[in-house]
Protein backbone atom coordinates (compact mmCIF):
# COMPACT_ATOMS: atom_id res chain seq x y z
CA UNK A 1 0.00 0.00 0.00
CA UNK A 2 1.03 3.97 0.38
CA UNK A 3 2.98 5.45 2.85
CA UNK A 4 1.96 4.19 6.08
CA UNK A 5 2.82 7.01 8.60
CA UNK A 6 0.61 5.85 11.28
CA UNK A 7 -0.21 1.86 11.37
CA UNK A 8 -2.50 0.26 14.08
CA UNK A 9 -2.21 -3.37 13.29
CA UNK A 10 -4.20 -5.64 15.00
CA UNK A 11 -5.04 -4.09 17.84
CA UNK A 12 -7.44 -5.27 20.61
CA UNK A 13 -8.78 -4.06 23.94
CA UNK A 14 -10.37 -5.82 26.15
CA UNK A 15 -12.02 -5.02 29.97
CA UNK A 16 -12.75 -7.74 32.94
CA UNK A 17 -16.41 -8.58 32.21
CA UNK A 18 -19.15 -8.51 34.91
CA UNK A 19 -19.49 -11.93 34.92
CA UNK A 20 -16.21 -13.16 34.59
CA UNK A 21 -15.16 -13.12 30.83
CA UNK A 22 -13.80 -10.47 29.08
CA UNK A 23 -15.41 -8.11 26.96
CA UNK A 24 -13.52 -6.98 23.76
CA UNK A 25 -14.28 -3.28 23.21
CA UNK A 26 -12.83 -4.47 19.50
CA UNK A 27 -10.96 -6.85 18.55
CA UNK A 28 -8.08 -7.12 15.43
CA UNK A 29 -8.33 -3.23 14.56
CA UNK A 30 -6.07 -2.48 11.69
CA UNK A 31 -6.07 1.22 10.31
CA UNK A 32 -3.49 3.30 8.73
CA UNK A 33 -2.59 6.63 7.53
CA UNK A 34 -0.08 8.75 5.36
CA UNK A 35 1.62 11.71 6.91
CA UNK A 36 0.29 14.91 6.08
CA UNK A 37 -3.52 13.66 5.86
CA UNK A 38 -5.96 14.50 8.32
CA UNK A 39 -8.13 11.33 9.82
CA UNK A 40 -11.38 11.74 11.77
CA UNK A 41 -13.32 8.93 13.47
CA UNK A 42 -17.10 8.61 13.65
CA UNK A 43 -18.99 6.88 15.39
CA UNK A 44 -21.34 6.22 18.76
CA UNK A 45 -20.57 6.23 21.65
CA UNK A 46 -19.03 3.36 23.15
CA UNK A 47 -17.82 1.70 20.29
CA UNK A 48 -14.36 2.68 21.54
CA UNK A 49 -12.99 5.55 19.15
CA UNK A 50 -11.57 7.34 22.43
CA UNK A 51 -9.92 4.38 23.78
CA UNK A 52 -8.06 3.78 19.73
CA UNK A 53 -6.64 7.69 20.22
CA UNK A 54 -5.59 7.06 23.70
CA UNK A 55 -3.69 3.59 22.49
CA UNK A 56 -2.46 6.02 19.57
CA UNK A 57 -1.36 8.48 22.15
CA UNK A 58 0.08 6.25 24.57
CA UNK A 59 -2.11 6.80 27.46
CA UNK A 60 -3.68 3.64 27.45
CA UNK A 61 -2.19 0.28 26.03
CA UNK A 62 -3.45 -2.41 24.10
CA UNK A 63 -4.62 -5.73 25.27
CA UNK A 64 -3.03 -6.90 22.16
CA UNK A 65 -1.71 -5.52 18.44
CA UNK A 66 0.80 -2.67 17.84
CA UNK A 67 0.93 0.59 16.46
CA UNK A 68 3.65 1.75 14.33
CA UNK A 69 4.53 5.64 14.10
CA UNK A 70 7.14 6.44 11.53
CA UNK A 71 8.36 3.34 11.53
CA UNK A 72 8.73 2.55 15.94
CA UNK A 73 6.45 0.70 17.20
CA UNK A 74 5.43 3.06 20.05
CA UNK A 75 5.58 2.49 23.68
CA UNK A 76 3.97 4.87 26.04
CA UNK A 77 3.50 8.87 25.48
CA UNK A 78 5.68 10.35 23.25
CA UNK A 79 6.63 14.23 22.71
CA UNK A 80 6.12 13.08 19.29
CA UNK A 81 2.30 12.50 19.62
CA UNK A 82 0.38 15.85 21.08
CA UNK A 83 -2.68 15.50 22.48
CA UNK A 84 -5.40 17.83 22.71
CA UNK A 85 -7.69 17.11 24.99
CA UNK A 86 -11.54 17.80 25.11
CA UNK A 87 -11.68 19.05 28.52
CA UNK A 88 -8.89 21.75 27.29
CA UNK A 89 -6.55 20.27 30.69
CA UNK A 90 -5.16 23.63 31.00
CA UNK A 91 -3.19 23.49 34.35
CA UNK A 92 -5.27 26.36 35.76
CA UNK A 93 -2.61 27.93 38.43
CA UNK A 94 -0.40 28.88 35.00
CA UNK A 95 -1.08 31.56 32.76
CA UNK A 96 -1.69 30.80 28.98
CA UNK A 97 1.88 31.70 28.11
CA UNK A 98 2.91 29.18 31.38
CA UNK A 99 1.30 26.33 29.80
CA UNK A 100 2.34 26.57 26.17
CA UNK A 101 5.77 27.17 27.98
CA UNK A 102 5.24 24.25 30.07
CA UNK A 103 5.46 22.31 26.84
CA UNK A 104 8.16 23.70 25.59
CA UNK A 105 10.02 23.20 28.28
CA UNK A 106 9.11 19.68 28.06
CA UNK A 107 10.05 19.45 24.73
CA UNK A 108 13.66 21.29 25.27
CA UNK A 109 15.16 20.93 28.29
CA UNK A 110 17.98 23.01 28.05
CA UNK A 111 16.53 25.94 26.16
CA UNK A 112 16.80 29.25 28.49
CA UNK A 113 13.82 31.24 29.84
CA UNK A 114 13.59 34.06 27.07
CA UNK A 115 14.09 31.45 23.84
CA UNK A 116 10.81 29.17 25.24
CA UNK A 117 9.10 32.16 25.65
CA UNK A 118 9.92 33.54 22.18
CA UNK A 119 8.79 30.30 21.06
CA UNK A 120 5.70 29.81 22.88
CA UNK A 121 4.67 33.11 21.87
CA UNK A 122 5.00 32.36 18.64
CA UNK A 123 2.12 29.61 19.07
CA UNK A 124 0.09 31.92 21.08
CA UNK A 125 0.20 34.25 17.87
CA UNK A 126 -0.44 31.37 15.93
CA UNK A 127 -3.77 30.73 17.35
CA UNK A 128 -4.44 34.17 17.77
CA UNK A 129 -4.00 34.82 21.63
CA UNK A 130 -2.29 37.86 21.02
CA UNK A 131 -2.62 39.73 23.85
CA UNK A 132 -3.67 37.25 26.76
CA UNK A 133 -0.50 35.36 27.43
CA UNK A 134 -0.88 36.36 31.10
CA UNK A 135 -3.94 35.29 31.72
CA UNK A 136 -5.23 32.58 33.38
CA UNK A 137 -7.55 29.96 31.90
CA UNK A 138 -10.21 31.04 34.27
CA UNK A 139 -10.41 34.56 32.98
CA UNK A 140 -10.64 32.66 29.04
CA UNK A 141 -13.99 31.83 27.33
CA UNK A 142 -14.18 28.03 26.27
CA UNK A 143 -12.76 28.85 22.81
CA UNK A 144 -10.07 30.57 23.90
CA UNK A 145 -9.03 28.12 26.41
CA UNK A 146 -9.13 25.45 23.79
CA UNK A 147 -7.31 27.47 21.48
CA UNK A 148 -4.15 27.42 24.65
CA UNK A 149 -4.94 23.84 24.36
CA UNK A 150 -4.33 23.83 20.26
CA UNK A 151 -0.86 26.30 20.79
CA UNK A 152 0.47 23.71 23.37
CA UNK A 153 0.10 20.62 21.15
CA UNK A 154 1.65 22.69 18.23
CA UNK A 155 4.08 24.51 19.98
CA UNK A 156 5.99 20.73 20.12
CA UNK A 157 5.61 20.45 17.05
CA UNK A 158 4.35 17.19 17.14
CA UNK A 159 4.74 14.41 14.12
CA UNK A 160 1.10 13.70 14.96
CA UNK A 161 -1.68 15.71 16.77
CA UNK A 162 -4.18 13.50 18.02
CA UNK A 163 -7.90 15.57 18.72
CA UNK A 164 -10.22 14.07 21.42
CA UNK A 165 -13.62 16.08 20.40
CA UNK A 166 -11.95 18.80 20.44
CA UNK A 167 -14.94 21.42 19.94
CA UNK A 168 -17.60 19.43 21.31
CA UNK A 169 -18.11 21.24 24.27
CA UNK A 170 -18.16 24.26 22.40
CA UNK A 171 -21.05 26.46 20.75
CA UNK A 172 -21.56 26.48 17.21
CA UNK A 173 -19.98 29.96 16.10
CA UNK A 174 -16.69 29.09 18.36
CA UNK A 175 -16.67 25.33 16.99
CA UNK A 176 -16.43 26.86 13.81
CA UNK A 177 -13.80 29.50 13.47
CA UNK A 178 -11.62 27.07 15.82
CA UNK A 179 -12.51 24.18 13.21
CA UNK A 180 -10.58 27.06 10.36
CA UNK A 181 -7.67 27.82 12.61
CA UNK A 182 -7.12 23.85 12.92
CA UNK A 183 -7.91 23.55 8.80
CA UNK A 184 -5.51 26.39 7.98
CA UNK A 185 -2.65 25.37 10.71
CA UNK A 186 -2.36 22.07 9.67
CA UNK A 187 -2.93 23.05 5.59
CA UNK A 188 0.00 25.15 6.38
CA UNK A 189 2.67 22.94 8.64
CA UNK A 190 1.58 19.62 6.79
CA UNK A 191 0.14 18.31 9.95
CA UNK A 192 -0.88 15.02 10.25
CA UNK A 193 -3.67 15.02 12.62
CA UNK A 194 -6.03 12.11 13.66
CA UNK A 195 -9.27 13.26 15.51
CA UNK A 196 -12.48 11.71 16.92
CA UNK A 197 -15.75 13.54 16.23
CA UNK A 198 -19.68 13.19 16.87
CA UNK A 199 -20.07 15.46 14.29
CA UNK A 200 -20.41 14.75 10.15
CA UNK A 201 -20.28 18.11 9.15
CA UNK A 202 -16.61 18.80 11.33
CA UNK A 203 -15.54 15.20 9.94
CA UNK A 204 -16.10 16.38 5.77
CA UNK A 205 -14.93 19.46 6.66
CA UNK A 206 -11.43 19.03 8.13
CA UNK A 207 -10.98 14.90 7.06
CA UNK A 208 -8.52 13.64 3.80
CA UNK A 209 -10.21 10.31 5.04
CA UNK A 210 -12.95 9.50 7.35
CA UNK A 211 -13.17 5.96 9.45
CA UNK A 212 -16.59 5.13 10.26
CA UNK A 213 -16.94 2.44 13.61
CA UNK A 214 -19.61 0.58 13.91
CA UNK A 215 -21.08 0.25 17.48
CA UNK A 216 -19.26 -1.62 20.38
CA UNK A 217 -18.46 -4.06 22.32
CA UNK A 218 -16.94 -5.69 19.44
CA UNK A 219 -16.67 -2.03 17.29
CA UNK A 220 -15.10 -2.87 13.79
CA UNK A 221 -13.64 -0.14 11.19
CA UNK A 222 -16.43 -0.59 8.71
CA UNK A 223 -15.65 1.63 6.37
CA UNK A 224 -12.71 4.27 5.66
CA UNK A 225 -14.47 7.20 3.01
CA UNK A 226 -12.37 9.19 1.18
CA UNK A 227 -13.25 12.71 1.49
CA UNK A 228 -14.13 13.89 -2.39
CA UNK A 229 -14.50 17.72 -1.59
CA UNK A 230 -11.28 19.68 -2.87
CA UNK A 231 -8.79 20.47 -0.19
CA UNK A 232 -8.67 23.75 -0.65
CA UNK A 233 -12.86 23.85 0.69
CA UNK A 234 -14.06 26.53 3.06
CA UNK A 235 -16.30 25.97 5.36
CA UNK A 236 -19.17 28.44 4.16
CA UNK A 237 -20.18 26.95 0.72
CA UNK A 238 -19.08 23.52 1.39
CA UNK A 239 -22.78 22.00 1.47
CA UNK A 240 -22.83 23.54 -2.30
CA UNK A 241 -20.20 21.18 -3.43
CA UNK A 242 -22.17 18.74 -5.55
CA UNK A 243 -20.56 15.51 -3.74
CA UNK A 244 -21.17 17.01 -0.33
CA UNK A 245 -24.47 15.74 0.61
CA UNK A 246 -23.19 12.36 -1.08
CA UNK A 247 -20.84 11.84 1.60
CA UNK A 248 -23.02 13.37 4.52
CA UNK A 249 -25.80 10.86 3.29
CA UNK A 250 -23.36 7.92 2.98
CA UNK A 251 -22.07 9.11 7.10
CA UNK A 252 -25.40 9.71 8.07
CA UNK A 253 -27.09 6.51 6.58
CA UNK A 254 -24.20 4.43 8.24
CA UNK A 255 -24.65 6.01 11.84
CA UNK A 256 -28.59 5.68 12.13
CA UNK A 257 -28.90 2.04 10.68
CA UNK A 258 -25.60 0.25 9.17
CA UNK A 259 -23.50 0.87 12.48
CA UNK A 260 -25.88 -1.53 14.07
CA UNK A 261 -26.14 -3.93 11.47
CA UNK A 262 -22.81 -4.16 10.24
CA UNK A 263 -21.47 -7.19 12.10
CA UNK A 264 -24.63 -9.50 10.85
CA UNK A 265 -25.26 -7.76 7.38
CA UNK A 266 -21.14 -8.32 6.42
CA UNK A 267 -19.71 -11.42 8.77
CA UNK A 268 -17.10 -12.06 5.90
CA UNK A 269 -15.95 -8.47 6.80
CA UNK A 270 -11.82 -8.73 6.46
CA UNK A 271 -10.61 -5.77 9.38
CA UNK A 272 -7.19 -5.45 7.39
CA UNK A 273 -8.48 -4.71 4.57
CA UNK A 274 -11.16 -2.48 5.14
CA UNK A 275 -13.26 -1.28 2.09
CA UNK A 276 -12.74 2.46 0.96
CA UNK A 277 -15.73 4.41 -0.57
CA UNK A 278 -15.14 6.95 -3.18
CA UNK A 279 -17.63 8.98 -3.31
CA UNK A 280 -18.31 11.13 -6.68
CA UNK A 281 -15.97 8.80 -8.65
CA UNK A 282 -18.61 6.36 -10.32
CA UNK A 283 -16.06 4.11 -11.77
CA UNK A 284 -14.49 3.68 -8.51
CA UNK A 285 -17.86 3.37 -5.89
CA UNK A 286 -16.45 1.24 -4.35
CA UNK A 287 -12.58 0.29 -4.25
CA UNK A 288 -12.92 -3.05 -1.98
CA UNK A 289 -15.28 -4.70 -0.56
CA UNK A 290 -19.06 -5.87 -0.59
CA UNK A 291 -20.30 -2.14 -0.75
CA UNK A 292 -22.04 -1.90 -4.50
CA UNK A 293 -25.06 -0.34 -2.10
CA UNK A 294 -27.14 2.75 -3.05
CA UNK A 295 -24.10 5.17 -4.61
CA UNK A 296 -25.23 4.86 -8.21
CA UNK A 297 -28.13 7.66 -8.58
CA UNK A 298 -26.46 10.91 -6.88
CA UNK A 299 -26.91 13.72 -8.25
CA UNK A 300 -23.73 15.61 -9.94
CA UNK A 301 -21.83 12.72 -10.39
CA UNK A 302 -20.63 13.87 -13.76
CA UNK A 303 -18.89 16.57 -12.50
CA UNK A 304 -15.36 15.75 -12.06
CA UNK A 305 -13.60 16.33 -8.72
CA UNK A 306 -11.45 19.72 -8.41
CA UNK A 307 -8.44 18.07 -7.28
CA UNK A 308 -6.67 14.75 -5.91
CA UNK B 1 -29.51 53.24 50.27
CA UNK B 2 -29.04 50.49 53.24
CA UNK B 3 -25.41 50.42 54.55
CA UNK B 4 -23.22 47.35 53.54
CA UNK B 5 -23.46 44.26 55.37
CA UNK B 6 -20.22 44.21 56.51
CA UNK B 7 -20.76 47.34 58.80
CA UNK B 8 -24.26 46.51 59.64
CA UNK B 9 -22.54 43.38 61.10
CA UNK B 10 -20.09 45.09 62.63
CA UNK B 11 -22.62 47.23 64.50
CA UNK B 12 -24.32 44.16 65.86
CA UNK B 13 -21.15 42.64 66.98
CA UNK B 14 -20.80 45.72 69.33
CA UNK B 15 -23.61 45.54 70.23
CA UNK B 16 -23.34 42.00 71.55
CA UNK B 17 -20.23 42.77 72.67
CA UNK B 18 -20.93 46.08 75.09
CA UNK B 19 -24.31 44.21 75.98
CA UNK B 20 -21.86 40.97 77.39
CA UNK B 21 -19.74 43.21 79.03
CA UNK B 22 -22.46 45.12 80.84
CA UNK B 23 -24.31 41.71 82.00
CA UNK B 24 -20.68 40.68 83.22
CA UNK B 25 -20.18 44.25 84.75
CA UNK B 26 -23.42 43.81 86.50
CA UNK B 27 -23.27 40.56 88.01
CA UNK B 28 -20.15 40.99 89.12
CA UNK B 29 -20.88 43.73 91.21
CA UNK B 30 -20.21 43.80 94.56
CA UNK B 31 -23.74 43.98 96.84
CA UNK B 32 -22.33 46.68 99.66
CA UNK B 33 -21.39 45.62 103.46
CA UNK B 34 -22.90 42.13 104.55
CA UNK B 35 -20.85 41.81 107.88
CA UNK B 36 -19.78 44.27 110.23
CA UNK B 37 -16.72 42.59 112.11
CA UNK B 38 -13.60 44.30 113.69
CA UNK B 39 -11.31 46.05 111.40
CA UNK B 40 -8.65 43.48 112.30
CA UNK B 41 -10.63 40.76 111.26
CA UNK B 42 -12.13 42.15 108.34
CA UNK B 43 -8.76 43.10 107.14
CA UNK B 44 -7.92 38.79 107.27
CA UNK B 45 -11.36 38.28 105.60
CA UNK B 46 -10.71 40.59 102.54
CA UNK B 47 -13.41 42.08 100.74
CA UNK B 48 -15.61 38.97 99.76
CA UNK B 49 -16.40 38.88 103.01
CA UNK B 50 -16.77 42.29 104.29
CA UNK B 51 -18.09 44.70 101.48
CA UNK B 52 -20.00 41.45 99.35
CA UNK B 53 -17.41 42.11 96.49
CA UNK B 54 -17.99 39.16 93.99
CA UNK B 55 -15.20 36.42 93.97
CA UNK B 56 -15.74 36.45 90.13
CA UNK B 57 -13.49 39.66 88.26
CA UNK B 58 -15.63 42.02 86.58
CA UNK B 59 -14.93 43.17 83.37
CA UNK B 60 -12.76 46.72 84.95
CA UNK B 61 -10.54 44.31 86.96
CA UNK B 62 -9.56 41.98 84.07
CA UNK B 63 -9.23 45.45 81.92
CA UNK B 64 -7.20 46.93 84.38
CA UNK B 65 -4.85 43.40 85.07
CA UNK B 66 -4.90 42.97 81.29
CA UNK B 67 -3.39 46.34 80.44
CA UNK B 68 -0.86 45.54 83.33
CA UNK B 69 0.26 42.18 81.14
CA UNK B 70 0.10 44.36 78.04
CA UNK B 71 2.29 47.38 79.43
CA UNK B 72 5.08 44.40 80.82
CA UNK B 73 4.97 41.37 78.49
CA UNK B 74 8.11 39.73 79.09
CA UNK B 75 9.10 40.17 82.75
CA UNK B 76 10.84 37.11 84.75
CA UNK B 77 10.70 37.23 88.07
CA UNK B 78 11.63 33.72 88.99
CA UNK B 79 9.82 30.44 87.68
CA UNK B 80 6.79 31.41 89.00
CA UNK B 81 6.37 34.77 87.81
CA UNK B 82 6.79 35.45 83.85
CA UNK B 83 5.48 37.82 81.33
CA UNK B 84 2.13 36.60 79.48
CA UNK B 85 4.78 37.55 76.25
CA UNK B 86 7.26 34.89 77.45
CA UNK B 87 4.65 32.13 78.41
CA UNK B 88 2.95 32.73 75.52
CA UNK B 89 6.53 32.56 73.51
CA UNK B 90 7.19 29.51 74.75
CA UNK B 91 4.22 27.80 73.69
CA UNK B 92 3.86 28.67 70.45
CA UNK B 93 7.88 27.97 69.92
CA UNK B 94 6.67 24.24 70.95
CA UNK B 95 3.75 24.32 68.46
CA UNK B 96 5.83 26.03 66.11
CA UNK B 97 8.62 23.15 66.44
CA UNK B 98 6.26 19.76 67.13
CA UNK B 99 4.18 21.24 63.69
CA UNK B 100 7.24 22.06 62.12
CA UNK B 101 8.28 18.11 62.41
CA UNK B 102 4.86 17.09 61.20
CA UNK B 103 5.11 19.16 58.19
CA UNK B 104 8.22 17.23 57.10
CA UNK B 105 7.03 13.81 57.80
CA UNK B 106 3.45 14.23 56.66
CA UNK B 107 3.32 16.34 53.35
CA UNK B 108 6.41 13.49 51.68
CA UNK B 109 4.64 10.59 53.59
CA UNK B 110 1.14 12.03 51.87
CA UNK B 111 2.42 12.46 49.03
CA UNK B 112 4.07 8.61 48.87
CA UNK B 113 0.43 7.36 50.23
CA UNK B 114 -1.41 9.33 47.39
CA UNK B 115 0.61 8.54 44.72
CA UNK B 116 1.32 4.46 45.35
CA UNK B 117 -1.89 2.17 45.84
CA UNK B 118 0.01 -0.09 47.32
CA UNK B 119 1.69 2.19 50.08
CA UNK B 120 -1.90 3.66 51.35
CA UNK B 121 -3.49 0.15 51.46
CA UNK B 122 -0.25 -1.26 53.28
CA UNK B 123 0.02 2.08 55.53
CA UNK B 124 -4.23 2.26 56.15
CA UNK B 125 -4.53 -0.43 59.10
CA UNK B 126 -1.69 1.96 60.67
CA UNK B 127 -2.69 5.28 59.82
CA UNK B 128 -6.48 4.00 61.05
CA UNK B 129 -5.83 2.75 64.69
CA UNK B 130 -3.17 5.63 65.50
CA UNK B 131 -5.21 8.58 64.09
CA UNK B 132 -8.03 8.65 66.74
CA UNK B 133 -5.64 8.30 69.92
CA UNK B 134 -5.99 11.39 72.35
CA UNK B 135 -2.66 13.03 71.58
CA UNK B 136 -2.46 13.51 75.61
CA UNK B 137 -2.32 9.58 75.90
CA UNK B 138 0.87 9.52 74.85
CA UNK B 139 2.68 11.70 76.85
CA UNK B 140 3.39 9.17 79.57
CA UNK B 141 5.25 6.66 77.07
CA UNK B 142 7.11 9.85 75.55
CA UNK B 143 8.03 11.44 79.16
CA UNK B 144 9.38 7.38 79.57
CA UNK B 145 11.40 7.37 76.53
CA UNK B 146 12.36 10.95 75.74
CA UNK B 147 13.24 11.34 79.18
CA UNK B 148 12.92 15.43 78.80
CA UNK B 149 9.13 17.44 79.68
CA UNK B 150 9.83 19.70 76.94
CA UNK B 151 10.95 17.41 73.99
CA UNK B 152 7.79 15.30 75.57
CA UNK B 153 5.08 18.52 74.82
CA UNK B 154 6.54 19.01 71.37
CA UNK B 155 5.86 15.56 70.48
CA UNK B 156 2.61 15.41 71.55
CA UNK B 157 2.34 18.37 69.37
CA UNK B 158 4.03 16.34 66.80
CA UNK B 159 1.80 13.45 66.90
CA UNK B 160 -1.49 15.41 66.79
CA UNK B 161 -0.56 17.39 63.82
CA UNK B 162 0.30 14.84 61.76
CA UNK B 163 -2.75 13.03 60.92
CA UNK B 164 -4.66 16.07 59.11
CA UNK B 165 -2.11 16.56 57.37
CA UNK B 166 -1.00 13.05 56.26
CA UNK B 167 -4.54 12.31 55.44
CA UNK B 168 -4.98 15.85 53.16
CA UNK B 169 -2.18 15.72 51.49
CA UNK B 170 -3.14 11.86 50.31
CA UNK B 171 -6.50 12.86 49.49
CA UNK B 172 -5.20 15.90 47.66
CA UNK B 173 -2.77 13.85 45.88
CA UNK B 174 -4.52 11.16 44.78
CA UNK B 175 -7.27 13.03 43.63
CA UNK B 176 -5.39 15.26 41.38
CA UNK B 177 -7.62 15.36 37.91
CA UNK B 178 -6.76 12.65 35.70
CA UNK B 179 -6.53 15.01 32.42
CA UNK B 180 -3.93 17.13 34.16
CA UNK B 181 -1.67 13.79 34.81
CA UNK B 182 -2.19 12.57 30.99
CA UNK B 183 -0.90 16.05 30.11
CA UNK B 184 1.99 15.80 31.96
CA UNK B 185 2.22 12.13 30.33
CA UNK B 186 2.14 13.07 26.69
CA UNK B 187 5.03 15.79 27.39
CA UNK B 188 7.24 12.94 28.60
CA UNK B 189 7.28 14.61 32.11
CA UNK B 190 9.54 12.73 34.57
CA UNK B 191 7.88 11.81 37.67
CA UNK B 192 9.90 14.16 40.36
CA UNK B 193 9.24 17.47 37.81
CA UNK B 194 5.40 16.11 37.65
CA UNK B 195 5.19 15.70 41.29
CA UNK B 196 6.35 19.63 41.84
CA UNK B 197 4.99 21.17 38.48
CA UNK B 198 1.63 19.35 38.33
CA UNK B 199 0.50 17.10 41.41
CA UNK B 200 2.05 19.75 43.96
CA UNK B 201 0.44 22.77 43.13
CA UNK B 202 -2.63 20.94 42.46
CA UNK B 203 -3.07 19.52 45.69
CA UNK B 204 -2.10 22.66 47.15
CA UNK B 205 -4.90 24.11 48.13
CA UNK B 206 -5.90 20.50 50.07
CA UNK B 207 -2.59 20.26 51.58
CA UNK B 208 -2.70 23.57 53.03
CA UNK B 209 -6.71 22.99 54.05
CA UNK B 210 -4.65 19.83 55.91
CA UNK B 211 -2.21 22.34 57.80
CA UNK B 212 -4.33 25.27 58.76
CA UNK B 213 -6.77 21.81 60.58
CA UNK B 214 -3.54 21.09 61.84
CA UNK B 215 -2.35 24.15 63.48
CA UNK B 216 -5.67 24.67 65.54
CA UNK B 217 -5.33 20.82 66.41
CA UNK B 218 -1.87 21.61 67.83
CA UNK B 219 -2.79 25.38 69.95
CA UNK B 220 -5.66 23.28 71.85
CA UNK B 221 -3.32 20.28 72.39
CA UNK B 222 -0.47 22.69 74.01
CA UNK B 223 -2.46 24.08 76.68
CA UNK B 224 -3.73 21.02 77.75
CA UNK B 225 0.02 19.06 76.92
CA UNK B 226 1.85 22.07 79.33
CA UNK B 227 -0.82 21.99 82.17
CA UNK B 228 0.93 18.45 82.28
CA UNK B 229 4.23 19.13 82.05
CA UNK B 230 4.29 22.23 83.78
CA UNK B 231 7.35 24.91 83.57
CA UNK B 232 6.56 27.67 81.03
CA UNK B 233 3.88 28.22 78.32
CA UNK B 234 0.19 29.20 78.60
CA UNK B 235 -0.78 26.18 79.43
CA UNK B 236 1.26 26.32 82.70
CA UNK B 237 0.18 29.74 83.09
CA UNK B 238 -3.28 28.95 83.53
CA UNK B 239 -2.94 26.05 85.91
CA UNK B 240 -0.42 28.11 87.98
CA UNK B 241 -2.85 30.70 88.39
CA UNK B 242 -5.29 28.51 89.06
CA UNK B 243 -3.47 27.28 92.04
CA UNK B 244 -3.06 30.89 93.18
CA UNK B 245 -6.99 31.49 92.64
CA UNK B 246 -6.31 34.26 90.48
CA UNK B 247 -9.55 34.03 88.18
CA UNK B 248 -8.72 37.24 86.86
CA UNK B 249 -4.96 36.24 84.93
CA UNK B 250 -7.21 33.21 84.26
CA UNK B 251 -9.46 34.86 82.21
CA UNK B 252 -6.87 37.05 80.48
CA UNK B 253 -4.86 34.13 79.64
CA UNK B 254 -8.38 32.22 77.81
CA UNK B 255 -8.45 35.58 75.96
CA UNK B 256 -4.96 35.81 74.74
CA UNK B 257 -5.00 31.33 73.86
CA UNK B 258 -8.20 32.80 71.58
CA UNK B 259 -6.28 35.41 70.20
CA UNK B 260 -3.23 33.55 69.40
CA UNK B 261 -5.06 30.62 67.82
CA UNK B 262 -7.09 32.92 65.78
CA UNK B 263 -3.74 34.84 64.40
CA UNK B 264 -2.39 31.47 63.35
CA UNK B 265 -5.20 30.30 61.84
CA UNK B 266 -5.57 33.51 59.21
CA UNK B 267 -1.76 33.22 58.47
CA UNK B 268 -2.90 29.68 57.45
CA UNK B 269 -5.76 30.53 55.69
CA UNK B 270 -3.62 33.37 53.85
CA UNK B 271 -1.19 30.95 52.55
CA UNK B 272 -4.47 28.47 51.43
CA UNK B 273 -5.59 31.58 49.41
CA UNK B 274 -2.02 32.12 47.99
CA UNK B 275 -1.79 28.41 46.23
CA UNK B 276 -6.16 28.23 45.80
CA UNK B 277 -6.26 28.59 41.81
CA UNK B 278 -9.73 29.78 40.39
CA UNK B 279 -11.17 26.78 37.34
Amino acid sequence: MTDKFISIEAIAKRYPGASGGEIAVFENLWLSMARGEFGCVIGHSGCGKTTVLNILAGLDEPSEGAVIVDGQAIEGTSLDRAVIFQSHALLPWRTVLGNVAYAVTSKWRDWDRAKVKAHAQTFIDLVGLTGSEHKRPSELSGGMKQRVGIARALSITPKIMLMDEPFSALDALTRGTLQDEVRRICLETGQTAFMITHDVDEAIYLADKIFLMTNGPGAVLAEIVENPLPKDRGRTDLHRHPYYYAVRNHIVDFLVSRSKTFATDFPGHDPRNVPVVKIGKPELVVASGPEELNQASWPGLSRPSTSS
Amino acid sequence: MNPSLRLRAAIVSIALFLAFIGIWHIATRGTGTVATMTPEYAKLMGLTATAGKSAMPGPLDVGAKLWEHVRRPFYDNGPNDKGLGIQLGYSIARVGLGYFLAVIVAIPLGFLIGMSPLINKALDPFIQILKPISPLAWMPLALYTIKDSGLSAIFVIFICSVWPMLLNTAFGVAAVRKEWINVARTLEVGTVRRAFTVILPAAAPTILTGMRISIGIAWLVIVAAEMLVGGTGIGYFVWNEWNNLSITNVIIAILLIGVVGMLLDQVLARFTRMVTFPE
